[in-house]
């Protein structure tokens, strides 16, 4: 009795902190500012989130109109696709961490995901009813579709820059400012990412010519 | 026993199968390296039957000459009779074609009557025939010539004497058509101004259709800063010369060119097919999922490199145009919308692969291609495959749209993978008003203009048919909640309600 009174009042936060991303988005300032500091935000909600984004960008592959979609399926990679959000966003998240952690960022690497996962709402949102749309116009109606679904990826961007001027308890102008260091930090990242691997690679083809060759020779 | 049966059973399984091993293989094979292709939607190349075959390869020989042709560079169909500048020999041939395969020398002349100083040809690169007359590009002698039937000289077009010809130029015609009214129109050597253009009466009255001069901003820059001599060594920004030219039946001139950068050629900024008008401007639709310049596709290998490169050009009278490729030795043959139907041919020496083609030119449906080193022409006919495209795109344009989609739809019982026959069953459904079915057509292959054209209409229909359910879902959807919150108000206002109250 009193462990599911205890599950249910999780789920009664979970359900409130999910809603409160929809007061984020009409009241970015106010919303991202409590979602750390009145503690209204929650992870599962951020990951709630994060995977109607993925669903949402899955669909629109396969259901939208294909006025608007022309795949040539040979090419896709249903893995490869999901990473395009998730490997961008931990990019994000750990590059922004990184650099606003030494100059007086007041949030946390979770605090830093929750955050950007709630912004990112607006995205599903709109895409969602998109797909319906996109099979109730012709190509000359096409703007329609295009602007709204820019309209979506803006806000989107908006809401991350807002959330993270609150959380950090950033100016504007500090905000901007390492916004454009994160997204150096990431291609930093990418950079290390790609020279480690290519090390790794090349070190291990030079055990393997070692080892081929001793077979070789005996 | 039943041991010894399952023995011979396996055997002749075994036997079968190394029997029929070939005959798979070189199946396989023909499906990989196919003779005809299309390109679809993606750009991918499909391979397609034959739309051509070969009805014979016709060299001097077969022809019954005395002296073999020598580098054969001009062809022109007149009815059907064959004219051929044998350009290496000096003479001109006149072949009439009796049957399908039969071909007879009707004469062969290498000299004309007339009062002029030299009666004989000096290097004839192409020839241009009308009801009465022969026009002959008389290339060495610097003229072209105007013979009547009979061979007797009527007059000669000469080098323009006109302050917009550079008078240091040798003149020499390669190339020319004539059009109803007999103006000549003339692909001279080093010259980039576009066609030289001559009154019926010789007089040269301007050049026409010359391409547009393209220059990228940082060439010019950087020429803005180089010294003379650097700048000389550069190259200029200049209109590109044309390589030949035909003439189609509306008057309007086909010209090819092989004066084409492969990087513009990639980028869709230089086109080595044009179709000029009387302005000299481009007319050619393009309106194709990819350039109108053969292969889309090329790399270095098998000896050959680089785009396709156009050397002669030919039209049908329903549009339809068939291009020669000398890079590779093949025949694109596109739509009236710029799209491709076939491409087929190829270097070799097998029937229906060139050595060196140097024209094409068509007799009805049937195509012809000289061949300058083989010193012969090939003559094809279309198969049942390609006769249907031909037949699909004549019945649309004559506007019997059910016949039209009936052959296409031949077409792809014989080839599934050409993205025109989809889009042109598409089409004839549209026109029989059968948006949703040809919605489903265009949909196959991509083809979004189309759907859009038929989607606009099926909404349409569909709106005008379900008018009353949509208004009395939005009726729902609207008045409902209305009325709800409108009760819930007075029962809110009665339950809260003063004379209530104060009873209790």
């Amino acid at each position: 009795m009193l462990v599911s009174l205890k599950n249910n009042e999780k789920l009664k936060r979970y359900g409130k902190s999910l809603k409160f991303a929809f007061y984020c988005l009409t009241h970015p300032l106010d919303g991202f500012w409590d979602l750390t500091h009145e503690k209204r935000g929650s992870i599962a909600a951020a990951n709630t989130i994060l995977i109607f984004t993925i669903l949402a960008r899955i669909c629109q592959l396969y259901m939208t109109s294909f006025i608007f979609n022309k795949v040539y399926w040979p090419e896709i990679n249903i893995f490869l696709y999901i990473a395009s959000i998730l490997f961008p966003l931990a990019l994000w998240c750990v590059g922004n961490w990184a650099l606003t952690t030494l100059f007086d960022g007041k949030a946390r690497l979770p605090q830093i995901y929750m955050a950007t996962c709630y912004a990112m709402l607006p995205y599903p949102l709109v895409q969602f009813p998109l797909i319906i749309f996109s099979h109730m116009v012709t190509v000359d109606e096409a703007e329609f579709y295009s602007v709204v679904s820019t309209i979506s990826l803006v806000y989107a961007a908006l809401l991350i820059l807002s959330a993270m001027m609150q959380i950090h308890e950033y100016t504007l102008k500090k905000t901007l400012l390492f916004t454009v260091f994160s997204i150096f930090a990431m291609l930093v990242i990418v950079f290390i990412l790609l020279l480690f691997f290519s090390m790794i690679s090349q070190g291990i083809a030079y055990f393997v010519s070692i080892v081929r060759e001793i077979l070789f020779r005996m | 026993m039943k041991r010894i049966v399952k023995k011979i059973g396996a055997l002749a399984a075994c036997l079968m199968i190394l029997v029929s091993m070939p005959g798979t293989a070189t199946v396989a094979n023909a499906a990989e390296i196919g003779y005809t292709y299309t390109f679809d939607y993606w750009g991918d190349v499909q391979y397609s039957p034959d739309a051509y075959e070969v009805v014979g390869v016709y060299s001097a020989a077969e022809l019954g000459l005395d002296k073999k042709l020598s580098a054969p560079q001009g062809m022109f169909i007149y009815e059907d009779y064959i004219y051929i500048c044998d350009t290496g020999n000096n003479r001109i041939l006149e072949i009439r074609r009796t049957g399908t395969a039969e071909f007879e020398v009707v004469r062969e002349f290498s000299e004309f009557y007339g009062n002029v100083e030299v009666t004989t040809f000096s290097m004839p690169t192409d020839i241009a025939v009308s009801e009465d007359y022969f026009y002959i590009a008389d290339k060495n002698n610097n003229r072209i010539l105007k013979l009547d039937k009979d061979l007797n000289y009527v007059m000669e077009f000469t080098k323009p004497l006109d302050e917009t010809f550079d008078q240091e130029l040798t003149f020499l015609p390669s190339k020319i058509a004539i059009d109803t009214a007999g103006r000549v129109y003339c692909v001279a050597t080093s010259v980039n101004k576009g066609l030289i253009k001559y009154e019926a009466d010789g007089v040269f009255s301007g050049f026409v259709g010359a391409t547009p001069v393209t220059y990228d901003f940082a060439d010019y820059l950087w020429k803005k800063f180089a010294t003379k001599e650097q700048r000389a060594q550069m190259t200029n920004f200049v209109p590109t010369e044309y390589d030949n030219l035909y003439m189609d039946y509306e008057g309007f001139v086909y010209a090819v060119t092989t004066n084409v950068e492969e990087a513009d050629l990639d980028n869709g900024s230089a086109d080595s097919i044009r179709r000029i008008n009387m302005m000299g401007s481009d007319i050619l639709i393009r309106n194709g999922n990819w350039y109108v310049i053969g292969d889309i596709h090329w790399g270095d290998g098998g000896g050959y490199s680089g785009p396709s490169m156009m050397i002669d050009i030919t039209a049908f009278e329903n549009d339809t145009y068939v291009a020669l490729d000398k890079t590779r030795g093949r025949l694109f043959a596109y739509d009236d919308q710029g799209r491709l139907l076939y491409a087929f041919g190829s270097k070799g020496n097998t029937d229906g692969c060139f050595k060196s083609p140097s024209a094409i030119d068509h007799m009805g449906y049937d195509l012809f291609v000289l061949d300058q080193q083989d010193c012969s022409f090939t003559v094809f006919t279309h198969t049942e495959y390609g006769k249907n495209i031909i037949d699909a795109i004549d019945l649309f344009q004559d506007g019997e749209y059910e016949a039209s989609g009936n052959a296409w739809q031949r077409v792809i019982e014989m080839n599934g993978n050409h993205d025109l026959a989809y889009i042109g069953i598409g089409r004839a459904l549209l026109r029989q008003e059968k948006y949703h079915e040809a919605m489903e057509y265009f949909k196959l292959k991509w083809d979004d203009e189309n759907y859009s054209k038929a989607f606009k209409q099926y909404r349409k229909e569909w709106v005008e048919e379900n008018i009353v359910t949509i208004v009395c879902a939005l009726v729902l959807v609207i008045a409902v909640p209305l009325i709800i919150g409108k009760i819930r108000k007075i029962k809110h206002e009665i339950d809260t309600a003063d004379i209530f109250t104060r009873k209790k």
